[in-house]
């Protein structure tokens, strides 16, 4: 993956900081999904072994994740986004 | 004893009309048809007048009146020049380089007559 | 208590007051104000929530209250695919940008070559595909209605207490006028429209404003506050986690992928983006309005389903709540919420579809029914807003008829899901086109055509009931009785959800055939070079494909872009063009360059196929050679080809410099020339006359001249007349000669007589002799052609050899020879030759060459090659000889006859 040719081996801690922010931006939405595929595992009815999940748990807990999803993206953005303006401008 | 003249004229027609002319009035005219001996033959002849065309094979007569006067002993010879190109642009330089009298060919013989008296008159009473 | 009729007076009010946002925001557009508020990244992310319609509003209640948490599924997908900007939508956005996409059909034909079927495709199924949502709007509204006058009536749930069939009617025709003179008052650039953007983003405020005050009073209110709320919702029937994964997993991926793909999310996503880092700010501002919008959706249905009666429709518990409770201005408040969600999503869809029936179906056909109307008169503005607002109407009846069609009936969710599982159906020609570089036109129109039949037969028709559009023999025992072909079991796999089943089967199967036939087919060369665009689009930012060889004159493309873009528009456009050019006045050059600016410039208004097809109509087909293929796929080949063009155009500018410096430079030395002509001319004249005025007085004055001296004095005279006079002929002949007044005699004779004449003649007036060196043999040449003048050159340019040469022993060799009618004359003599830098000058007029002296006036030469032109020949110094040589080349046999008539024809 050739993303920025002709860029040094080893970066200055800001651009190497950047870097690692949009690994981040490209990740988060695999792991925002896979948060949310989590109540898969949950037990539909009712049987000997397992209880079904409450409501209420369900509610916070995919809310939950929707919220910290949400957050995530907006310190990223807070981080990124002039960097990636410079990029684009570049 | 007759007074001299050297003419640098390359037209044999006109040279001929003014040796005519002068010899009449009791001048010796000595007559060049080439510019490129000119200065050598007046210095040697040191004579009371040079008449000088302008437009001359060999050399110019403007180049040979710089040569003169560049010349000492030959910087008060009067000097008549006769040129056919008539501009005036051609009578600032004869005049620059120190000419003493510039005419504009064709000129009537009496004009060209009475210009050689002034010229040696005046040549005579500075001597 | 609210009555129907002040409800409708209050929508009304609500109406005009948005109708005066967008006013004004257009208004503030015009004039350049108002770009903060325009294009900010607020405005940009409320314009999204056009994703929450009334099946949000309303529906997403009774989702929850019939089948749990599935209902979140609908906002988890498009919040994924918001999260995962960076990945799809970033490129869509700069995709559309530059490559000015008008609609989803027109990015997907655009992205197969500019095709225009499929861009038909894209957007028959993109109708078919929102009509139930348009019905679900006016089911949803007229629901709502109906839930205020029962209200008032106090008619028993579930009774009908206005006739739904004429709300519905009045409904549709409202929304109808309200998107008409919203959205097609005039064609926009790039088709942004700032009003509606604004007014969508004023109702996105006051539907999430009316749903959280709704969901407040609901926990607050009635509940008790958050925690017994929760506890109210463990005790309920929905208390426990009961959705399926097939369903979870597949609705969140349907709406995901129709989030992406349906047209009206598509306008605003990327038609309407001003600004890609607002798509940043959106990648965490809109999941969150998602998450607010359905933070109360599950208390609102479990307090509903507790304190409202059996048999209430839990579509509408967002209402009915508040109005059971007495709330009246809250009920009014959340029926303003839901109208915005619902004309909002009407505007938007019918827009976008409307734009896309106009540019992709209507304009191909007029243009197709009328050949050569693009050039003739009548306005193709008027043709395109009419027929966007035709569409308008075709799409809102669409969805009234289905509305009336499907009786109304159905759950808000299980409309809203057929759709998106139509729109879905674009995905894999999306993705792949963005993608893979390998997707294809075929491919493309494959996997569209497999999926959307699917979808139809295992979504759509099923929707309507059994019996209704499929008889219920085909549910039981599958189309023409094939059990393999039941639409909610095909290929025999039973006990799937019909939902997860439709979608699973038709992306799947449409996903292949997608792949399998890009595979298979071979791509043209257009769709090969927008692939790699496409695909490749963070590289080739500004990309470029020509218009080679075009032939369009820009009238045409002028006239047509006027009646588009509008006079003053299409004029302004030229102009700048123009100006790109160099070119200070008229129409531009039909570049490459400048066709497929136009081009863009078109697409924005009717789409890149049509300004595709619009532009080849007249520049005469698309042109895209494998070179162009091989440029774009190489830049640097590109940057290679770019700067060899330059290389070559200051190759030539540097010929034109030297050009103009060496005509400047022979100008100068004329100038000169002349000034010493004249002074020769002088010279020439005076020189004479001084003998003659001199001899002439002599004779008048002179006393005692003897008979000899008279006559010689008179001779002289006598001869410097003649060479007056000779003088002033040359003048003359020369004058003469140069205004082509001369008479020509035509005469017979050979060559060698001819240089004996001139040799003689020349020989007797010399002064200097010269050798002349002939090959009499190869002289005995015929000739017929005016000898007199031929003789006065050869006479001339002997006498120039006898006066100018420089050698000691001068020698003139004289050569000549006949070669196919042609007779050739070469004069060399033994000089020194003319320096190269006098050799342009010679044959001018008063020229004289420097350093040689001599008395003639600089004629010569000039009357020579006056004479010879007339003789139909050429003379030229000939530059590789020792010393000075001239070569005549001139006819044989000169036929005066001819050349008048040729002269009569040029000047008839």
């Amino acid at each position: 993956m050739n993303r920025y040719p002709g860029t040094p081996l080893f970066l200055e801690r800001r651009s190497y900081r950047f870097r690692r922010m949009m690994d981040a931006v490209r990740l988060l939405p695999f792991i925002v999904l896979a948060f949310w595929m989590v109540p898969l595992l949950w037990p539909v009815h009712e049987t000997a072994t397992a209880e079904t999940v409450p409501m209420s748990h369900a509610l916070r807990y995919i809310f939950g994740a929707w919220l910290a999803a949400v957050i995530l993206c907006f310190v990223l953005w807070r981080r990124t986004s002039s960097q990636i303006e410079q990029e684009n401008k570049g | 004893m007759s007074k001299h003249v050297v003419l640098v004229e390359d037209e044999t027609n006109i040279a001929e009309a003014i040796r005519f002319l002068l010899g009449r009035e009791g001048w010796r005219v000595q007559t060049l048809a080439n510019g490129a001996t000119a200065v050598e033959v007046i210095r040697k002849a040191v004579p009371d007048l040079v008449m000088l065309d302008v437009m001359l094979p060999g050399k110019s007569g403007f180049e040979i009146l710089k040569e003169l006067r560049a010349d000492a002993a030959l910087a008060e010879l009067p000097i008549l020049m006769l040129t056919a190109r008539g501009q005036s642009r051609d009578r600032d330089i004869a005049e620059d380089a120190g000419v003493s009298r510039f005419m504009t060919k064709p000129f009537s013989n009496e004009e060209m007559l009475s210009a050689v008296r002034d010229l040696t008159a005046s040549g005579t009473a500075d001597a | 208590m609210v009555s129907l009729n002040q409800l409708i007076a209050v929508c009304l009010l609500y109406v005009i007051g948005l109708f005066a946002v967008a006013f004004a925001a257009e208004r503030a557009a015009v004039r350049g104000h108002g770009d903060w508020l325009l294009r900010s990244p607020l405005v940009y992310t409320l314009s999204l929530s056009i994703y929450c319609t009334a099946w949000t509003f309303y529906g997403a209640v009774g989702y929850a209250a019939r089948s749990g948490l599935e209902f979140v599924t609908i906002y988890l997908g498009p919040s994924i695919v918001m999260i995962g900007w960076w990945w799809i939508l970033r490129r869509l956005v700069r995709i559309g940008r530059s490559h000015r996409v008008t609609s989803v059909a027109d990015l997907i034909s655009s992205r197969y070559g500019k095709s225009n079927l499929l861009a038909i495709l894209v957007t028959t199924m993109a109708v078919i595909g929102v009509t139930p949502y348009i019905a679900l709007q006016l089911q949803s509204v007229t629901l709502s209605l109906s839930i205020f006058a029962s209200a008032e009536t106090g008619a028993a749930p579930g009774a009908d207490p206005i006739n739904s069939a004429q709300a519905a009617f009045w409904v549709a025709v409202g929304l109808t006028l309200f998107t008409v003179l919203f959205g097609t008052r005039n064609l926009n650039v790039n088709e942004r429209h700032h009003g509606v953007v604004i007014a969508i983003a004023v109702e996105a405020v006051v539907k999430l404003l009316a749903l959280l005050a709704v969901g407040i009073f609901v926990v607050w209110g009635l509940a008790g506050g958050i925690d017994e709320a929760m506890a109210q919702i463990d005790r309920s029937p929905m208390g426990h986690w009961q959705v399926e994964g097939g369903r979870w997993v597949a609705l969140t991926l349907l709406a995901a992928a129709a989030f992406i793909c349906l047209p009206r999310m598509f306008q605003v996503l990327v038609v309407e983006n001003d600004d890609e880092r607002h798509l940043q700010i959106a990648s965490w501002a809109f999941p969150l309005y998602l998450m607010l919008m359905s933070l109360f959706v599950v208390p609102i249905a479990v307090v509903g389903l507790d304190l409202l009666p059996e048999g209430s429709n839990p579509d509408l518990f967002v209402l009915s709540l508040p109005l059971s409770q007495g709330q009246s201005n809250l009920a009014m408040f959340a029926f303003l919420g839901g109208f915005s969600s619902a004309t909002s999503m009407v505007i938007v869809a019918t827009l976008a579809l409307s734009t896309m029936v106009s540019n992709h179906i209507v304009m191909p056909i007029w243009l197709a029914y009328g050949q050569n109307t693009v050039q003739q008169s009548g306005d193709v503005r008027h043709v395109v807003i009419l027929s966007r607002r035709l569409s308008i109407l075709l799409i809102i009846s669409l969805g009234y008829f289905y509305y009336r069609l499907s009786g109304g009936g159905g759950a808000l969710a299980a409309i809203g899901t057929i759709s998106f599982g139509g729109v879905a159906q674009f995905l894999p020609a999306l993705l792949g086109g963005i993608f893979w570089r390998g997707a294809t036109r075929i491919g493309a129109v494959t996997g569209l055509c497999v999926g959307f039949a699917l979808w139809i037969f295992t979504m759509l028709l099923p929707s309507f009931g059994a019996g209704a559009a499929l008889s219920a023999a085909t549910f039981e025992q599958g189309l023409f009785g094939i059990v393999w072909l039941r639409p909610e079991a095909l290929f025999g796999v039973r006990g799937l959800d019909p939902t997860v089943h439709a979608v699973i089967w038709s992306l799947s199967l449409n996903t292949l055939s997608f792949i399998l036939a890009s595979l298979f087919s071979f791509p043209s060369p257009m769709e090969r070079l927008q692939g790699a665009q496409f695909v490749n689009i963070f590289d080739h930012s500004s990309p470029a494909r020509g218009w080679t060889a075009s032939v369009a004159a820009s009238e045409d493309l002028m006239i047509m872009a006027q009646r588009i873009l509008g006079a003053p528009e299409a004029q302004a456009f030229f102009r700048a063009q123009a100006r790109l050019q160099e070119k200070s006045e008229g129409l531009p050059e039909p570049t490459p360059r400048f066709v497929q600016a136009l081009e863009r410039e078109l697409a924005a208004s009717v789409g890149a196929a049509t300004a595709h097809a619009m532009v080849s109509q007249l520049v005469g087909g698309a042109s895209v050679s494998v070179q162009d293929l091989l440029a774009v796929a190489d830049e640097s080949a590109q940057m290679l080809e770019y700067s060899s063009q330059l290389e070559i155009k200051s190759r030539a500018l540097t010929d034109t410099a030297a050009k103009l410096r060496r005509a400047n430079e022979k100008l100068t030395q004329l100038s000169h020339q002349k000034d010493s002509f004249l002074s020769q001319i002088s010279h020439e004249l005076r020189t004479p006359m001084t003998s003659i005025r001199s001899f002439s007085e002599i004779l008048r004055d002179a006393k005692g001249l003897n008979p000899e001296e008279k006559t010689r004095y008179a001779s002289i005279i006598h001869s410097e007349t003649i060479r007056l006079t000779r003088l002033l002929d040359d003048l003359l002949d020369l004058s003469v000669l140069e205004n082509g007044e001369v008479t020509l005699n035509q005469q017979s004779g050979t060559l060698q007589e001819l240089l004996d004449r001139a040799i003689t003649t020349a020989s007797a007036a010399a002064t200097r002799a010269i050798v002349i060196d002939r090959n009499r043999s190869t002289e005995n040449i015929q000739l017929e052609t005016d000898l007199d003048r031929l003789v006065q050159v050869f006479i001339n340019l002997i006498t120039n050899a006898q006066k100018y040469c420089g050698a000691e022993q001068p020698e003139l060799k004289i050569r000549t020879r006949l070669i196919n009618g042609c007779v050739e004359v070469d004069l060399i003599d033994n000089g020194t030759g003319i320096e190269p830098e006098s050799r342009d000058l010679i044959f001018e007029k008063f020229s004289r060459v420097p350093g040689q002296g001599g008395e003639g006036a600089g004629l010569g030469l000039a009357i020579c090659r006056e004479i010879i032109t007339r003789l139909q020949g050429t003379i030229g110094y000939m530059p590789d000889t020792p010393g000075t040589g001239f070569r005549i080349t001139l006819p044989q046999t000169h036929s005066v006859q001819e050349r008048k008539t040729k002269t009569l024809i040029d000047q008839a």
